[in-house]
């Protein structure tokens, strides 16, 4: 299989901070490989060495061959990139955005509008493709701006957050587009905080924090690590003060943690674990409503192998809309 | 420079011009602001206003190049759509050009207005417009170049603006647009020839047949070479945000 991009040792540090810690990975091309990691893991900061937008401070990649330190016009010319933001031009329409990205990507004249009109309907983005990009919603500048990335046909594909701050009928759609790329052969790299997401879109996921790969697996095999540790999830009839501490001093050596309304009690032999939880239950005057056995899940592999709380995924950036 | 790279510098200036032209700040200060002077001077002292052409186009110059760098450069650094266009296949220098041209683009036509109409309402016909080409053509581009160095200095449009007004008004006052340079003091003079403008209002004034100060293939030589001398600090001072 060929290499669309092959990242050794590389670092970024801005002012003595390290934002990428000597990161080592490669992806195939054609595969979906996302990057896993809450708010300042270094995702960002990865995708813009990537492509060129920034330059690393130790360390070195190439992308479709091409090294990132010397290269990165020439690859450009087969690279998409669908940065966090939705940084199209506000003054022009839908359709002029897209095909003065076609310009500077090179696309023969002749091809630029049928392409830009067969994005827009892609998209669905048609019937306003002569509105200024400034009165498109929210859903429509993001559904825009991947557009734009595809103007030019590229091989590869770079997904910054992707669905961030989208409604979850527009997230839905868009995961369905990603997938299509899959399909048509094109290579994806995608960050997100979203752990469902990062499960149905990729091939591969490595899980970044604070700059380092953590683990990097496909999703099925991160859950696997996951299972040697099993995890319980308990509900009580109405919130009581004090519980999650209570368990926490009961069971010392297992990770408990409050989940919406439910405690997650990870590892541990389940007898030992029930019983902790029946006792607290019965001490705190509370009655127990459900204590369930959870199938491994790509959020539990998340806290096996980051020991951060899912919770800090999806507190990143405000959530869901 | 690869025909690539002059294709891209053709549409980013082409995009600009669809999209920043009629931004406020670029009419108040490109337009607005050259056109009230010339006609406070010109209600002033109508009789004359003639002697006051030259400056007056080369300060049009001065004002719609700088005004409208301003604005392709710092709205977009505002906004990240210039990373946009750095995610294409253009170098930065390439990215800067395109700016630059746009700006240049933007006071060549506010030029040849100020410039068309001073020369039919004044019966000005003795002029030499290959010189006015050659010395409006670089001044254009050299302007725009010095605008952009200082936009890249700032993020916001206001910020680029104030910036800008520190070397305008200088040079306004001190580049013979309103004073000539020969009746200034010898330390005012010495200035007034390290200023840009001064080489723009002299090649005018030879243009329109008056006498200048310096030969005029002396000024076109001054004004083309500081346009890669300002345009290359200003491609090292944008490459710097994006280290």
């Amino acid at each position: 299989m060929v290499s669309a991009i092959e990242v050794s040792g590389l670092t970024k540090t801005y002012d003595g901070l390290v934002a990428v810690d000597g990161i080592n990975f490669n992806i195939q091309a054609g595969e979906a490989f996302g990057f896993l990691g809450p708010n300042g893991a270094g995702k960002t900061t990865t995708i813009r060495l990537l492509d060129g937008l920034s330059k690393p401070s130790a360390g070195g990649a190439r992308v479709l061959g091409y090294d990132i330190a010397s290269e990165m016009v020439k690859a450009k010319r087969y690279i998409g990139v669908v940065p966090e933001l939705s940084n199209m031009y506000d003054e022009l329409t839908g359709i002029d955005n897209l095909v003065f990205m076609g310009q500077l990507y090179g696309v023969p004249s002749h091809e630029r509008w049928p392409r830009a009109e067969e994005l827009l309907k892609t998209f669905g983005l048609y019937e306003r493709k002569d509105s200024r990009f400034a009165t498109y919603s929210r859903g429509m500048k993001r559904a825009l701006t991947i557009a734009a990335a595809l103007v030019h046909k590229p091989r590869l594909l770079f997904l910054d957050e992707p669905t961030v701050g989208l409604d979850v009928a527009a997230a839905r759609s868009l995961r369905a587009i990603i997938r299509r790329f899959r399909e048509a052969g094109i290579t994806v790299f995608i960050t997100t905080h979203y752990l469902e997401e990062a499960d149905i879109l990729c091939d591969r996921i490595a899980l970044l924090v604070k700059g380092k790969i953590v683990a990097m697996d496909t999703p099925a095999g991160l859950k696997a690590m996951a299972e040697e540790t099993p995890a319980l999830e308990v509900s009580f009839k109405e919130p009581v003060s004090g519980v999650l501490e209570d368990i926490k001093r009961r069971l010392p050596d297992l990770t408990v943690m409050k989940v919406d309304d439910r405690l997650r009690i990870y590892g541990g032999d389940t007898d030992t674990v029930v019983g902790a939880v029946l006792d607290c239950a019965k001490e705190k005057g509370t009655q127990i409503t459900s204590i369930n056995s959870l199938k491994p899940s790509l959020e539990d592999a998340f806290v096996k192998l980051t020991g951060l709380s899912p919770l800090v995924m999806a507190a990143e950036k405000g959530g869901r809309q | 420079m690869s025909y690539e790279s002059l294709r891209s510098i053709y549409y980013i200036a082409l995009k600009d011009m669809k999209t920043y032209y009629l931004k406020p700040p670029a009419i108040s200060w490109g337009i607005v602001f050259p056109v009230a002077w010339i006609l406070a001077f010109y209600l002033r002292n109508p009789r004359n206003f003639e002697e006051l052409v030259p400056g007056l186009i080369a300060m049009t110059v001065l004002f719609s190049t700088t005004a409208m760098e301003a604005v392709v450069i710092n709205f977009e650094l505002r906004l990240g759509s210039l990373e946009r266009l750095l995610l294409a296949p253009v170098s930065i220098s390439t990215v800067l050009l395109g700016k630059v041209l746009g700006g240049a683009i933007f006071g060549l036509m506010i030029t040849a207005v100020v410039a068309v109409a001073s020369i039919i309402a004044l019966g000005l016909f003795q002029i030499n417009l290959l010189y006015l080409l050659l010395i409006l053509l670089p001044s254009l581009l050299m302007f725009s170049a010095l605008g952009a160095l200082m936009c890249v200095l700032v993020r916001e449009v206001f910020e680029a603006q104030t910036l800008a007004n520190l070397p305008r008004f200088l040079m306004v006052f001190l580049s013979g647009v309103f004073i000539p340079i020969a009746s200034l003091p010898l330390v005012l003079k010495c200035i007034a020839y390290v200023m840009p403008l001064t080489y723009t209002v002299d090649g005018i004034q030879q243009a329109l047949g008056n006498a200048g100060s310096i030969p005029i293939a002396i000024d076109i030589l001054v004004l083309v070479a500081l346009i890669p001398a300002l345009i290359l600090p200003a491609a090292k001072l944008l490459a710097r945000r994006f280290v």
